[in-house]
């Protein structure tokens, strides 16, 4: 037996960075789930009661709802009453600024390469930082109101801009879309909120920052972006967790609405706690992502470098409505251990001349599992609609698995569907071919996985390249250049 | 000079074997620094296989011999050190790593090779010089350069990808396996020019070739003839010129009547 295979298996096998636990008082409401505890929660946010209202409702939907099955992955029942519901780190009031935000979360944000000083901050970058069930900070708010663009928590849009919340809220996921979106809907306690008007560049990334840290918790949280006719935002998501051997859940529900001529660009890197390796622990992460580009020729585009997680179940999708209307879908997923990811996405297309994109990376090592799931659906109307999808799987190791589950359903004759796929074993030779320069396995397989991600790593702003060739355990000077 | 005398390469009795099938049977090769060896064969008789077993490679069982790369047991070197230590295949089929940057690959090698030197990392502005010259002394087309590792390149591309690489390594050893196969004239000529630049009294070459044509570029000091995992015979250039007119299935059975 190739001696390389257990040495590559051991270099892809690193300890997870960001496993620590900040202690700190948090007020953590009773675990299970009732009418009660969802009114609690909205009243603990002082919210409206439509809202209220709103929350209800879901929860009755979601009573009648049964966890779905039909992903390719295992994992032990989720017992939906021993999850706390809402944690949050106790403060006396709402910080106004930062002075009086506990300097322990201000640690915390910093120990995970995540500064929530402006002067300490990537320039170009405002952060929403999102600690267990609430938004603790964010930053360049004034900077961006300059330019008319709002970034802010979740529950400071509901009590600051209730209409443009209640306008949007539920449009592209209602309440009643899955279990899991229904459940957020219900319980749902922060998140981030961005409006970007009429014909405005933001100026800058926005990003948030979300951080489990409390025990037996659950984190769901919602995010609404809209960008109005001819506006353009990128945005950025990261996520880490500690530690601990029973598995958390997150289920979390994105919304991104694009008027005539906006784009959205919506990147995430998803690093969640993996579990360890024999697959103790970890992070359930069962979330609902999807854009509706409502208006001609808008775009919605999301990248996604998923590398942590026990179970990943997310399917970010576009549904294009407006004529002419951009879907992209470019997506990184490396499974290692007993990690297993069922993900992929969804494009609907309504709208005449639509065009889509789809480019999925599965790297499987270890036990990882691996699964692409795509649905391609060009409805009667959508004339002339595009689709370009290519799924490449690159397996280390023999222990491991690679799926792909395409489904296309093409109503209209004149449109054009391709579908590529393969699949392929990290080769000897090129490692073998990489060694003989000089340069050591370890190397040489970061250098091979990172190009074969290299398309989708193109993607992602440069700040999240860099963060992304970390993870996957490569410099940045690799595929970039 | 005493130094000229020290052997770089001794391979003393080897004999490999590939899923327990014996594919070297037994060879003894001495190269000194500052010598050129040529190495002809026909297909399949074990020239590649020797020179996968000189870098490296997994997958061959050394079932007899031994191996000194400059006085070290050359064998239970990693392919990484044996490359650090000076050591440089050009592959007879060079690998296409589809999304490196042929570029960010070469920088990463010479870098690795560097470091083992004890020297920094190359400045990026001195490295793109450095590259630029050795690819218009190789005759590499500089967009070559931008592209992913061999993806792509012709059949003559990858082969003066492959010297292009050796010219930036600056090797103490360079085994090329069939580097001409494949090659315009003109190419030849760049490949033999580019071995002739690196031959001093510091380096040492050993070529794999199935044509006298290379040797006319690169004159040899010793040509050895490798037919059954064995070498049979051994001589100056006129063994090849001789090779080339009579075909090695005439020497063949000559030889092999000797050996049985
Ligand atoms: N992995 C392997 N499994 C089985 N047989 C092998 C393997 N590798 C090499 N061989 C056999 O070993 C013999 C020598 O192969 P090698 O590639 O060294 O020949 P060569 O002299 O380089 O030939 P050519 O001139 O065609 O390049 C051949 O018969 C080949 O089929
Ligand atoms: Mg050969």
């Amino acid at each position: 037996m190739p001696t390389s295979t257990a040495k590559i298996e051991e270099i892809v096998s690193r300890e997870y960075q960001h496993g620590f636990y900040t202690p700190i008082e948090e007020e953590t409401v009773p675990a299970g789930l009732n009418e009660d505890i969802v009114r609690l929660i909205s009243a603990k946010k002082n919210e409206p009661q439509w809202l209220t209202e709103w929350r209800l409702k879901a929860y009755r939907h979601w009573l009648t709802m049964r966890e779905p099955t039909w992903q390719n992955v295992r994992y032990q029942p989720i017992d939906y009453d021993a999850i706390h519901y809402y944690s949050a780190p106790k403060m006396k009031k709402q910080p106004k600024s930062l002075d009086e935000v506990d300097p322990e979360l201000l640690r915390t944000y910093e120990k995970l390469g995540i500064p929530l000083r402006e002067q300490e901050l990537l320039a170009g970058v405002a952060v929403d930082a999102v600690f267990d069930s609430v938004s603790v900070a964010t930053t360049f708010k004034e900077k961006l109101a300059e330019h008319g663009v709002i970034f802010c928590s979740f529950s400071e849009a509901v009590q600051n801009y209730p209409e443009l919340v209640r306008r949007y809220l539920g449009t592209v996921v209602p309440y009643s879309d899955n279990f899991f979106a229904a459940l957020n809907s219900a319980v749902f306690s922060d998140g981030s909120f961005c409006f970007v008007p009429k014909g405005v560049r933001c100026p800058m990334e926005l990003s948030t920052y979300f951080r489990i840290n409390a025990a037996k918790t659950g984190q769901f949280e919602r995010t609404l972006i809209v960008a109005e006719e001819g506006a353009y935002v990128s945005y950025l998501e990261g996520c880490t967790a500690p530690m601990r051997d029973e598995n958390q859940l997150h289920a979390a529900v994105v919304e991104l609405i694009a008027l005539e001529g906006a784009e959205i660009k919506y990147s995430t890197v998803q690093n969640w706690y993996p579990g360890d390796k024999e697959g103790r622990g970890g992070i359930y992460n069962f979330v609902t992502k999807r854009g509706i580009c409502l208006g001609r020729r808008s775009k919605i585009s999301w990248t996604q470098v998923e590398t942590g997680s026990a179970i990943t179940w997310k399917y970010p999708s576009v549904i294009l409505r407006g004529d002419e209307s951009v879907g992209e879908f470019y997506s990184v997923a490396l499974t290692n251990h007993y990690q297993q990811a069922d993900t992929g996405t969804k494009m609907i297309h309504l709208g005449r001349g639509t065009r889509s994109t789809i480019l999925s990376k599965a790297i499987s090592a270890g036990h990882g599992q691996n699964s692409y799931r795509g649905l391609v659906k060009v409805m009667r109307g959508a004339e002339r609609a595009r689709n370009y999808t290519q799924c490449d799987s690159l397996l280390i190791g023999d222990r491991c698995g690679a799926h792909t589950f395409p489904y296309m359903e093409v109503r209209n004759s004149s449109a054009i569907v391709e579908h590529e796929a393969t699949t392929s074993k990290i080769s000897e030779e090129q490692l073998f071919y990489c060694q003989s320069r000089g340069i050591s396995l370890e190397d040489a397989v970061s250098m091979i996985v990172s190009g074969f991600c290299r398309q989708v790593f193109q993607e992602l702003p440069m700040e999240f390249a860099v963060e992304a060739h970390k993870l996957m355990g490569v410099s940045l000077e690799g595929a970039i250049g | 000079m005493t130094m000229a005398k020290q052997p770089i390469l001794e391979i003393r009795n080897l004999h490999v074997s590939v899923n327990h099938t014996p594919i070297l049977r037994g060879i003894d090769l001495v190269i000194h620094h500052g010598e050129v060896h040529a190495i002809m064969g026909p297909n399949g008789s074990g020239k590649s296989t020797l020179c996968y077993v000189l870098a490296g490679r997994e997958g061959y069982t050394i079932t007899e011999g031994q191996v000194l790369y400059d006085g070290k047991n050359l064998l239970a070197m990693s392919p990484e050190e044996r490359a650090q230590a000076g050591l440089f295949l050009a592959f007879q089929y060079p690998v296409e790593i589809p999304g490196v940057g042929n570029m960010y690959f070469l920088r990463t090698a010479l870098n690795a090779i560097r470091k083992h030197r004890g020297l920094e990392p190359i400045d990026a502005m001195d490295f793109l010089q450095l590259v630029r010259e050795k690819a218009k002394l190789v005759g590499i087309d500089e967009r070559l350069l931008k592209r992913s590792v061999n993806e792509g390149f012709s059949g003559g591309e990858k082969k003066r990808n492959e010297v292009l690489q050796m010219a930036i390594l600056e090797p103490t050893l360079a085994i090329l396996d069939e580097t001409d196969s494949g090659l315009d004239i003109d190419a030849l000529r760049i490949v033999a020019d580019g071995v002739n630049a690196l031959r001093n009294d510091q380096h040492a070459v050993l070529a794999i070739t199935h044509y006298q044509r290379l040797l006319e570029y690169l004159v040899p000091d010793y040509v050895h003839v490798l037919i059954g995992g064995q070498i049979v015979c051994s001589g100056g250039p006129e063994l090849a010129a001789e090779l080339e007119r009579r075909g090695y299935a005439e020497l063949g059975s000559q030889v092999t009547a000797v050996v049985q």
